[in-house]
């Protein structure tokens, strides 16, 4: 698993990606209350904005930590968007991103890099 | 003179002594002296309470009134009858002197006001949701636009010439320097044809604007226009009179996306042009979309019923320069005013305002038809309000008004073709005398 | 118990409001509108006229207000709403005017407005108001227009406004509506704007700085002439944002410090009832170089008559569909010519001194992060509560329950944890010392008993409330209950 400076984790599983964010910025956010999920096929560019996420009194983008193409999104989060809360590294997951470049998965953060980031 | 200043010279000697400064002035002593107002304000002395009143009365008081005249004046703000529990209401100290509710614990009247507010448009436009006010219905109008831009990706905006002018005016101003690119689509016979939308839709156009009744005071067909706009991926927005929804089929059930307009006819003073109430309301996949607060049912930690600002991720003090509209106000105590009309006229009381306006306008135009040299441009249905030609028009007017009545709107001072045509609007205020008289007068004028 | 819903106290057959019968003859209005434009179903709640009265009077005892206590809401200026008003404002003859009547028929209103125009600009030491903005944000949307407007006259290519990061939420919103990009400059150690920081971003590309002065920290800047000839010296232009004008009527005017655009907020500094969130009215002023692009239609008197003209070539155009919340502005007119010169300068004199007052008792209990003389308000840190498990959130919450409305929180979020207090001038003495009172009994709470700020508000109609299932499963129209 990677991480990246913009508190999201990445994880690759052949040549797909699934992105969420991370525990520490799940606790910052406080209740998130909305998802907002890019389509599917939609093409993301590393370190651009794909998508929002809302909690009770604040809001914070999310940056693609790949590029690539969206394969799928969790729709459970349509319904229930406090799984991110209470799942955010496993169930609260938020997208998943054919990646176009393996290279690019390489060069994020690694878990001990990402915690320095959170001290 | 008078001043609303409690504190005694005993307790200011007493509160600096705490501050630990000699002066007032100390307190002001970090403002550069170059910068410093030399002098006094060039503005009057003081008065009193009763000169302040009788100055005020008498100004006001040179001024002739809906209630001096007879008013036969619409385009965008109606002469309709207000119970008089509303403004009993309004002056409750808890209501006007209360702010934003910030602390919703203590809150829960402003809140609840606002919650039933919503329902209330939502029930009369045929929406799934609504925000809670905006400031009128023109700038109401430009949000509806901004959420159509933003939802579509696309900035053409196709805006009805039948769309209040005033409001087009001000969609010009505030819409374009975000890059919407507005578009008039031309009238025939008083409404827009939707084969001619038809024609100007394309793959760039965010959403098409109509007017339900419209300006001129024909019904559009709002569900056709909205029908090709949505074959075009564009929105249909609808500005709408809240009254006339009283007898006409909701926009919603007509196609309609966003619903907005002006609150004034919901028992509002014409107050000179305000304050009045802006109402937005959409359906449900633009809920994120919607600017401005919006009043959300919840329960305490006692599990008690309660209501508080609800997704508030949408708004300026959270996202800033990302947020979609700066609006951070909404006009509370006019949607109250709105909310109080509605519930004390009810199902009931509103059918019969909408169905006496109807009965009371298509009287006048009847009457009118028997006074030589006035025509009707028009042909089509309409509500409350009609377009007369009218021989000399301005000049008949400014007669008619010397003789107690503010007849109508010259409208050539929006579109040039309409020369000598009058914007006439009949609401439930008026009597059948009323109407008698108008036309009386009329014909003399004209034939005299 | 709670007080129901309008549409649950409806009763089938009840009326609140009888009409007049009607009197002209019938006509079916199927044979004049296509049966599809016609209704059948209207859901609105029927109810007779006593039922209306006690449901919103029983509402309106649930609400804080001025009018039952202190409301030291930082940056709302929450001051007493003098009665008078209320009767001026309802004044037939100017309660009573259809905006399209003729102009012959509104001299008294026009003359009204001129006369309010000409009292603003000597306030803020301006060459020219328009009236018409509704609303604080609304006037900032029209003076960064007349903003663009003057850069595109010029030729200018400007494309970023500045903006320090204590300012409003609205200031930054306001720049995306016209299409300028937001530069933050930071605060100095002072509290004021970091002249570095803004010279470092200074550029050709700056069309303007937005700020506020005194600012939210209710700290006055005295840099701001050498902010302003630093902006101007790229020919930016600087605006104020006067939603602190207060602090400073009579003392200073922001047309003397070197703004060139002015926006203020009426239902602040000059009186006008709050009514829960609005109506407001957020007039704009514009030093003489600016005067052009004011909104259309401007006010004239040709020495006989008032007139709109509504022909100004370069105006922005008008930015609301009426010449502005006229009954607002009755009362704040109303108000200015009851204090006149002297009491205007009075009503900053006493905000400043009860601010003062306040923050000196306070800051022996709380952290004050700018520890120098403040203006109309001033801006506490509660995160020494931290140590007990207590937030500023709690301490805003248990005042409740001492039946004060809570100060502003969690804003400027430059401080951490932060409380924002502004008294106002209309406020007491003893009223300051209760507060003060109260506010320090919370912080002993805080340390002996946390439980008390943490279940707070106990006395209140209702208690915390849960937010989040608000947002997530929004219940917003009666008509439609959540999935």
């Amino acid at each position: 698993m990677r991480f990246t400076k913009e508190h999201e984790w990445a994880k690759l599983d052949g040549n797909v990606v699934t992105v969420g964010i991370t525990e520490y910025a799940a606790h910052q956010l406080g209740d998130v209350v909305f998802v907002e999920l890019p389509a599917n096929g939609s093409k993301l560019t590393i370190g651009k904005t794909f998508g929002t996420i809302e909690s009770v009194k604040t809001v914070s983008d999310m940056y693609a930590p790949v590029s690539g193409e969206v394969v799928e999104t969790n729709s459970e989060l349509e319904g229930n968007p406090a799984l991110v809360n209470e799942s955010p590294m496993d169930a609260g997951w938020i997208v998943k991103i054919k990646v176009a470049d393996s290279k690019e998965y390489d060069t994020l953060l690694s878990e001990a890099d990402y915690k320095k980031i959170c001290e | 003179m008078a001043n609303y200043i409690p504190t005694t010279p005993a307790e200011v000697q007493e509160m600096l002594g705490a501050i630990g400064v000699k002066t007032i002035d100390d307190l002001f002593a970090e403002i550069p002296p170059e910068l410093r107002l030399q002098g006094d304000l060039n503005i009057p002395e003081g008065m009193s309470e009763p000169e302040m009143t009788r100055k005020l009365t008498r100004l006001s008081q040179s001024n002739e009134t809906v209630d001096d005249k007879v008013c036969f004046l619409g385009g965008g703000a109606y002469d309709h009858i207000i119970p008089a529990a509303i403004d009993h209401l309004l002056l409750r100290g808890d209501f006007f002197t209360a702010y934003t509710p910030y602390q919703p614990e203590v809150s829960q009247g402003t809140l609840q006001c606002i919650y039933e507010f919503q329902s209330l448009i939502c029930g009369l436009t045929g929406m799934d949701q609504a925000n809670a006010s905006m400031y009128e219905g023109a700038t109401a109008t430009v949000e509806a636009i901004n959420m159509a831009t933003a939802q579509t990706r696309r900035n053409r905006v196709l805006v009805l010439q039948t769309v209040n002018p005033e409001y087009r005016r001000v969609i010009n101003s505030l819409n374009t320097p975000l890059g919407a690119e507005i578009v008039s689509v031309p009238f025939e016979d008083g409404v827009v044809d939707p084969a001619k939308v038809h024609e100007m839709l394309n793959n760039q156009v965010a959403a098409v604007v109509m007017q339900y009744p419209n300006f001129l005071g024909c019904i559009e067909d709002i569900e056709k226009i909205a029908e090709v706009a949505h074959e075009a991926g564009a929105l249909a927005i609808v500005v709408a009179n809240p009254i006339a929804l009283g007898l006409l089929e909701t926009p919603g059930k007509l196609g309609a996306d966003i619903v907005c307009g002006e609150g004034q006819p919901l028992g509002i003073p014409l107050s000179f042009g305000g304050p009045y109430v802006g109402f937005l309301a959409s359906k449900k996949a633009l809920l994120r979309r919607m600017p401005g607060r919006i009043v959300g049912k919840t329960t305490d930690i006692d599990g008690k019923i309660g209501f508080v600002l609800t997704l508030q991720a949408r708004e300026q003090h959270i996202r800033r320069e990302k947020a979609s509209s700066n609006i951070c106000s909404n006009q509370a105590l006019m949607a109250l005013n709105a909310t109080i009309y509605l519930s004390l006229m009810g199902r009931e009381g509103i059918r019969e305002v909408a169905g006496q306006c109807f009965q009371k306008a298509h009287y006048l135009k009847r009457e009118l038809a028997k006074v030589d040299g006035v025509t009707f441009p028009f042909t089509g249905s309409f509500f409350h309000e009609l377009v007369v030609k009218i021989p000399n028009a301005r000049k008949v007017l400014g007669k008619m008004a010397k003789h107690g009545v503010f007849a109508g709107i010259p409208l050539d001072n929006w579109f040039a073709n309409l020369k000598d045509c009058v914007l006439v609007a009949v609401t439930e205020k008026r009597s059948k005398d009323e109407i008698d008289n108008y036309c009386n007068l009329l014909g003399g004028f004209i034939n005299g | 118990m709670a007080e129901p819903l309008i549409f649950d106290l409806s009763k089938d057959g009840c009326r609140g409001f009888t009409l007049p019968a009607l009197d002209v003859p019938e006509v079916d209005p199927a044979d004049h509108i296509p049966a599809r434009f016609l209704r059948e179903e209207l859901p609105l709640p029927s109810m007779s006229e006593l039922d209306v009265v006690r449901h919103f009077t029983r509402l309106s005892r649930l609400n804080h207000s001025v009018d039952i206590g202190f409301y030291p809401l930082g940056s709302c200026t929450m001051k007493y709403n003098p009665k008078v008003n209320e009767n001026m404002a309802r004044l037939p003859g100017f309660a009573n005017l259809h905006p399209q009547q003729p102009e012959e028929s509104v001299q008294g209103a026009l003359q009204m407005l001129k006369t309010l125009e000409e009292s603003l600009a000597e306030i803020t030491g301006m060459d020219a108001i328009t009236l018409q903005p509704a609303a604080g944000a609304h006037g900032e949307l029209t003076g960064l227009l007349i903003m663009k407007a003057y850069h595109r006259k010029k030729g200018n290519h400007k494309t970023k406004i500045m903006i320090p990061d204590s300012g409003h939420g609205t200031n930054p919103a306001s720049c995306s509506m016209v299409g300028y990009e937001v530069v933050n400059i930071k605060s100095d150690p002072r509290g004021g704007v970091d002249i570095e920081d803004l010279k470092s971003k200074l550029g050709p590309d700056i069309a303007g700085l937005m700020i506020t002065n005194p600012n939210t920290l209710g700290l006055f800047d005295e840099n701001i002439g050498e902010l302003a000839h630093l902006v101007h010296s790229v020919d930016g232009l600087v605006y104020y944002d006067g939603a602190n004008l207060n602090a400073i009527m009579g003392w200073t005017r922001p047309g003397d410090m070197g703004f060139d655009i002015v926006h203020l907020n009426l239902h602040k500094t000059f009186s006008t009832p709050h009514g829960g969130g609005g109506p407001g009215a957020g007039p704009v002023g514009v030093k003489k170089h600016l005067e052009a692009f004011l909104p259309n239609p401007r006010i004239q008197f040709d020495g006989k008559k008032y007139r709109l003209q509504t022909k100004c070539r370069e105006s922005v155009g008008p930015v609301l569909g009426s010449l502005g919340n006229f009954l607002v502005l009755v009362r704040a007119f109303a108000y200015i010519l009851v204090n006149g010169r002297e009491g205007l300068k009075n009503v900053s004199a006493y905000a400043v001194l009860n601010a003062n007052y306040m923050m000196q008792r306070l800051k022996k209990t709380f952290d004050l992060p700018y520890d120098r003389f403040c203006k109309h308000e001033f801006v506490l840190s509660g995160k020494g509560l931290a140590r007990h498990g207590v937030k500023t959130l709690d301490v805003a919450k248990r005042l409740l329950d001492f039946g004060f409305h809570a100060p502003t929180v969690y804003f400027p979020m430059i401080v951490e944890e932060s409380m924002m207090i502004e008294p106002t001038e209309t406020e007491s003495k003893g009223t300051l010392d209760c507060f003060c009172e109260a506010m320090e009994m919370i912080a002993r709470e805080a340390a002996e008993n946390p439980d008390n700020l943490k279940n707070a508000p106990t006395k209140t109609p209702v208690r915390r409330l849960d937010e989040a299932t608000a947002a997530r499963k929004p219940d917003i129209n009666y008509f439609q209950k959540p999935e």
